[in-house]
């Protein structure tokens, strides 16, 4: 494949920078720092020695034998991003983007959340590094995660409650759009997902690789070989380019996406952008966006928080369109289901978000032979869910 | 001759600057917004810009979304706002219309459809403010193809990009008074003043500044610096405190009367 993003930022016709003038000279400004800095030996040798003493880099590459045992299919190894400091992928990114803050003289940065993980890894690099940190969440959002909420306080942040629109990341990342263009003189923004405007879709995936680099050697040492299948969650996309991007040109090995299907695809209630969407300029990118037919954007729906987006990065879209990756619903009850599953057969409870991808494979492995490898990407851990978990278990029991 | 230049030609002999309210179209409903574009005509506003009202109006303050949100509850579209501004030359608003957009209405109405609707219905500028130069050459070229002025936004963090913003400008060039969203505030950035001479200096067109300004001691502020004032979340403002009037059909005449008050205030 092509190198993308080009010098305009553009995945193929996806991506660009579609934001008011304001922000323009503080995205060359950003993009010019990050070209510079990820070519410093000192700067990546600093990242790399955060994400191992720090964060516990590398994560295990765990071989699911009971769940795989269970299924009677192909093998499932599952990459543990749940057991990163702070108990997701997000804190790759936010030590990545933290630093480069540094290294550009910033003293304060915000940051966007839904379920509340790459606010908790903000918050938690803030502390680190001597920052201020303002982390914008929706009001509807931060009943959800109301532990989440709490930790980024504990740590120092403020939680800024979002209340316009939907309450949710939407109008969190719109809110934090509005207050980087006011403050955009002395305020980094550390964007969490795969998504926005030019640099930051790159930069992300950037920072998020090291999924995918370790996955590749750690299933190589393994197996001798690599896998068939390679399954991660999509909500704007961070861990699933992370851990797919150092696969792209191994075409035999299949990646597969998975949208949050809300209460189904034939209802409005998902947030399966890619499945549904149509594309179209929202948050900063051309990209996938659940919309009407009048270009507005439409609210979505998912049980996880971190999955309940209109919109998707535009390497996605691009790897959707291209035919390299291929992009699956999965429902609420699906997911819920499969988060006990994996909790019940090997111990480990994944976030609701993870859940999705770990349904997908739940689907996918019985259809495999058994000398067939499926990689899935455990981006978090179900800790910041259990409450809410309980809650929708008691509903369908009642 | 595009009716923007020609109004802008005829305030230099009167050695006048313009007065450019906003609206957000459908607040609080298509009817109310034809009277209020004839009021804005009436209480001697130059040009009007004419708000789609969007989902995710990224660059626009608390006042204008909660006038996108009560102008989406009714389903009003890009087709609807031009409609209306149609509907208001027939109550004798008899001034060039601008229209603003946020980009994805506009590329999802499709853009031959979309120029074909502008033309048709006498609008004569186009303001996108998620669209940065970089993005904007295709909408460029059919603005262009049909006279229409795609009006540009320079910011005071726009720096060395004035002069590539304003070689290509048609219209005005819309000045941002300060960092942030559109609403009331009582300080522009600390260097508004530069700001505002470095971007005249720079452009061939008239140069109007917006963002925050309120009330007539701010629109004197900026007079002689610029060749105009935009003023909108003010005006939105007091659509909003008027609404119990706008909303009923026979108190609707006074509601429309307190707002144009409010931009005769704003005449200087």
């Amino acid at each position: 494949m092509n190198q993308v993003p080009d010098q305009h930022g553009r995945f193929g016709r996806f991506g660009g920078r579609y934001v008011p003038e304001t922000l323009m000279n503080a995205l060359f400004e950003l993009e010019d720092a990050y070209l510079k800095f990820s070519k410093d030996p000192v700067f990546l040798a600093e990242l790399d020695g955060l994400l191992r003493q720090y964060s516990g880099r590398p994560t295990p590459l765990y071989y699911a034998g009971r769940l795989t045992e269970r299924l009677g299919g192909a093998k499932i190894y599952l990459k543990r991003e749940d057991l990163n400091h702070t108990g997701a992928h997000k804190i790759n990114n936010a030590l990545g983007q933290g630093l480069l803050a540094k290294r550009m003289g910033k003293t304060k940065i915000i940051a966007e959340t839904g379920a509340g993980q790459h606010g908790v890894a903000s918050a938690t690099v803030a502390a680190l590094l001597g920052l201020e940190c303002k982390v914008f969440m929706g009001e509807e959002d931060m009943k959800r995660q109301e532990l989440n909420v709490f930790r980024m306080r504990l740590l120092g942040a403020e939680v800024v409650p979002v209340t316009s629109g939907t309450r949710t990341l939407k109008d969190a990342c719109n809110e934090t759009l509005r207050y980087w263009v006011s403050h955009v003189e002395d305020t980094y923004y550390i964007l969490g997902s795969a998504t926005g405007p030019h640099p930051y879709p790159m930069m992300v995936r950037d920072f998020q690789r090291v999924i995918g680099v370790e996955a590749r050697e750690q299933i190589l040492a393994a197996e001798g070989r690599l896998p068939d299948v390679i399954v991660a969650a999509v909500g704007g996309g961070s861990n699933a380019i992370g851990i797919f991007h150092p696969f792209l040109e191994d075409w035999d090995v299949k990646l597969i996406g998975v949208e949050a299907g809300g209460r189904g695809i034939d209802t409005d209630e998902h947030a399966a952008t890619l499945t549904k969407g149509r594309q179209g300029v929202f948050q900063g990118s051309l990209s996938y966006v659940l919309q009407d037919e009048y270009g507005q954007v439409l609210p979505a729906h998912s049980i996880s928080a971190g999955l309940d987006y209109p919109g998707i990065g535009p390497e996605h879209s691009y790897l959707k369109d291209s035919g390299r990756a291929e992009y699956v619903p999965i429902t609420d009850a699906e997911a819920l289901e499969a988060l006990q599953v994996l909790s019940a057969s090997e111990g480990i409870i994944p976030a609701l978000e993870s859940a999705h991808a770990v349904a997908q494979a739940i689907k996918l492995a019985p259809t495999l032979p058994k000398d067939a490898i499926v990689v899935v990407n455990l981006s978090g851990r179900g800790d910041k869910d259990v409450e809410s978990i309980m809650s929708y278990l008691e509903g369908e029991n009642r | 001759m595009n009716r923007i230049d020609a109004t802008f030609e005829r305030l230099r002999r009167e050695g006048k600057s313009a007065l450019i309210p906003f609206l957000t179209i459908g607040d609080p409903d298509l009817a109310a917004s034809a009277e209020l574009i004839a009021a804005c005509a009436a209480a001697g506003a130059d040009m009007i810009e004419l708000g789609v009202p969007y989902s995710d109006p990224l660059a626009d303050g608390p006042v204008i979304q909660r006038a996108s949100e009560r102008a989406l509850q009714n389903r009003v579209t890009l087709e609807d706002v031009v409609r209306t501004a149609a509907e208001a030359r027939r109550l004798g608003a008899d001034i060039p219309y601008i229209l603003f957009s946020y980009y994805n209405p506009v590329l999802q109405y499709g853009l031959d459809r979309f120029f074909k609707l502008l033309e048709e219905h006498d609008i004569s500028g186009l303001i996108v403010p998620d669209l940065p130069l970089e993005e904007d050459g295709e909408l460029r070229d059919r603005a262009e193809a049909a006279g229409i002025h795609l009006i540009p936004l320079v910011a005071p963090t726009s720096h060395e990009r004035i002069a590539r913003i304003t070689a290509r400008a048609r219209g005005f060039v819309y000045c941002v008074s300060s960092l942030g969203v559109t609403g009331m505030r009582s300080e522009f950035h600390a260097s508004i003043d530069d700001f505002l001479a470095s971007v005249r200096s720079a452009s061939p067109v008239p140069i109007c500044v917006g963002f925050g300004i309120s009330n007539r001691e701010q629109v004197l502020r900026f007079e002689g610096k610029t060749d105009g004032v935009i003023v909108g979340s003010a005006i939105v403002r007091k659509i909003e405190e008027a609404l119990p009037l706008l909303g009923d059909s026979g108190k609707r005449a006074e509601g429309v009367r307190q707002v144009e008050q409010f931009i005769r205030s704003l005449r200087v």
